[in-house]
């Protein structure tokens, strides 16, 4: 296992006009390590930072005992110095040159036969073994991205950065390529930074999350802990929620592990009762609920011998269908938002004013700190 | 055939020097102007952009009088070589080096701007230093502009008239040049010899720059097709 790395860092980012500032600190230990926020949030000036880039105001970067930055000290290794590797968002894949010197372009200060070896090794572990000859433009986006974590990892860096360098394919492709990743940092262990806005990437990836916000650390644990759990309301939009209500504690069931909430709607001007699962907060106090729209159920009959505690009446309000899935708002007291598929729809007649009955377990309301 | 081709030589000659001298000179100095942050920086491309608009009498009275023998550039020269600059092959390659600044640095310095920053930053990160990163991404990248430039410098040096006039005075086989002989001619009434230089000055002009148009023409794919 190689060194973790921790970062501390004050910068003022931005023109006079939307300016904000980075001011964070933490720890990445090997392995990988996701910074996650919506954009703007300030992720890749903080991979910037660590490659040298951009120089922070103040603060201090270091890889265990090699310091890359210290601003007290007057320290500042320049980028070619530090041992950092970094993937662009857009990979910054030299067009001139062919796969093979790309990969091989970190390593001119080895001889021939070492750079064969290097390279040949590193385009094994990647599977783009037969492109070498290939330009650039040649190949395929996901042989691109291959390509270029090839490049970087072949210089054998003490740290990875990771910008967003998945996003743009599909599925299959992308677990493929992490999965590359994953063998090849099973058998070098360092500290990976992998910066995404994606929900789905984090539970794929992730074993530590840290979630930045406008410059800050929002939070930061397992993934479960910093998506499941928001704290704050940034995150919850982010982690996908159709619906996000206000809330206010009307009584508390310490023994049975859950409370009842009130949401309210300005929209609708009236309420619903929920219960919710408990946390630490006063009758009264005002909180958040968040419930994904595909996490209620819908019925056109009162359902009964359920174990969710909640099941409301309704009507609703409209259907739409978008590609294929099937968005219901239905009016309960609030409005809220209920994903069903089109067989759903059909076999349940429903049209705008049909009564039906919602059907929300208690975990699946998420509670979130006003 | 009443071609001077000894002018046609020696201007092929300047134009090769200065050509070669601001590859040189202009690649740093292009480096600086596409990359420097300096606030002040508008005012350095302004003075490398002066000899397009200026006068070339104006850039030649100026350059003559640098090179003569009041100036300290001249005093200094006379010290060391025992001659003057003025009226000679190689005070009209300063001043033509001078003339033809933009024509090289321009190119040079708009292709270097548009190489994509994450490129250069890329090689940094591979470990590689800024010395060795402008040989091996930013001047392989930049070769059309690099050859506009160049292909410019030396055809706008072949043509040169006002600034050659001014400096070197019209000394056959130091510093008499195509267009002065051209000028020469005309003012001799020797106007079938006039249009036998000037047309083949015209033929030389016209393929180079089809030469350049046509290299910049040819479509190639820099950057990442996304």
């Amino acid at each position: 296992m190689k060194p973790p790395l921790t970062v501390q860092l004050r910068k003022r980012l931005g023109r006079t006009r939307n300016s904000f500032s980075l001011d964070l600190e933490f720890h990445a230990a090997p392995g990988i390590t996701i910074l996650f926020g919506p954009s703007g949030a300030g992720k890749t000036s903080v991979l910037d930072c660590n490659a040298g880039l951009l120089t922070p105001d103040s603060g201090r970067i270091a890889i265990g005992e090699h310091v890359l930055f210290d601003a007290s000290k007057g320290i500042n290794l320049a980028t070619p110095r530090r041992q950092v590797g970094y993937v662009f968002q857009d990979l910054a894949l030299f067009p001139h040159l062919s796969v093979l010197e790309n990969v091989e372009y970190g390593l001119s200060h080895l001889l021939r036969r070492q750079r064969r070896e290097r390279s040949s090794g590193i385009l094994d572990a990647f599977r783009v073994t037969g492109l070498g000859s290939r330009k650039i433009s040649e190949v395929s986006g996901g042989e691109r991205q291959r390509v270029a974590l090839a490049r970087t990892l072949v210089t054998d860096p003490a740290v990875l950065l990771l910008d967003e360098p998945l996003t743009a394919l599909d599925a299959s492709t992308k677990s493929k390529i992490i999965s590359d990743l994953r063998s090849w940092n099973a058998a070098h262990g360092i500290p990976i930074l992998y910066v995404t806005h994606s929900r789905e990437e984090v539970f794929a990836l992730g074993e530590r999350v840290v979630a930045l916000d406008r410059g800050r650390i929002v939070a930061q644990g397992t993934p479960h802990e910093v998506l499941d759990a928001p704290q704050q309301e940034t995150i919850a939009q982010l982690a996908g929620f159709e619906n996000i209500f206000d809330a206010s504690v009307e009584s508390t069931n310490a023994d049975r592990g859950t409370m009842t909430c009130k949401l309210h709607q300005e929209k609708v001007g009236s309420s619903v009762l929920l219960e919710t699962p408990l946390v630490r907060a006063e009758v009264g106090a005002k909180l958040r609920v968040g419930i994904y729209a595909g996490d209620i159920l819908l019925a056109t009959v009162l359902p009964i011998g359920l174990s969710a505690r909640n099941v409301i009446a309704g009507n609703i309000v409209s259907l739409e269908q978008r590609d294929v899935i099937v968005s219901a708002r239905v009016n309960c007291g609030v409005e809220m938002e209920v994903h069903l598929t089109l067989a759903a729809r059909d076999a349940l007649e429903l049209v705008p004013g049909k009564q039906v009955w919602l059907v929300i377990k208690t975990h699946s309301c998420r509670l979130m700190q006003k | 055939m009443s071609i001077d081709w000894q002018a046609f030589w020696l201007t092929a000659q300047l134009a090769f020097v200065v050509s070669a001298v601001l590859l040189i000179l202009g690649l740093p100095l292009a480096y600086w102007i596409a990359f420097s942050r300096w606030r002040w920086k508008f005012l350095v491309e302004a003075v490398v952009a002066l000899p397009i608009v200026l006068p070339p009498t104006v850039l030649g009275f100026y350059v003559l009088v640098a090179l003569g023998s009041r100036s300290l550039l001249g005093r200094w020269w006379i010290a060391c070589t025992g001659h003057t600059l003025a009226f000679t092959f190689k005070g009209l390659v300063i001043g033509s080096i001078l003339y033809s600044l933009p024509f090289a640095v321009q190119p040079f310095a708009a292709s270097f701007a548009a190489i994509d920053r994450r490129l250069i930053a890329a090689s940094a990160t591979l470990g590689t230093s800024p010395w060795a990163t402008f040989f091996r991404v930013i001047v392989p990248l930049s070769v059309p502009g690099l050859i506009t430039g160049v292909v410019l410098t030396f055809a706008h040096t072949m043509g040169e008239f006002g600034v050659v006039l001014m400096v070197g005075g019209n000394i056959p086989g130091v510093t008499r040049t195509v267009s002065i002989d051209i000028y020469d001619r005309v003012q001799a009434s020797d106007y079938a010899g006039a249009h036998e230089t000037a047309l083949l000055l015209l033929i030389f002009c016209f393929v180079v720059l089809a030469v350049v148009y046509g290299l910049n023409r040819r479509p190639r794919s820099l950057g990442p097709a996304t």
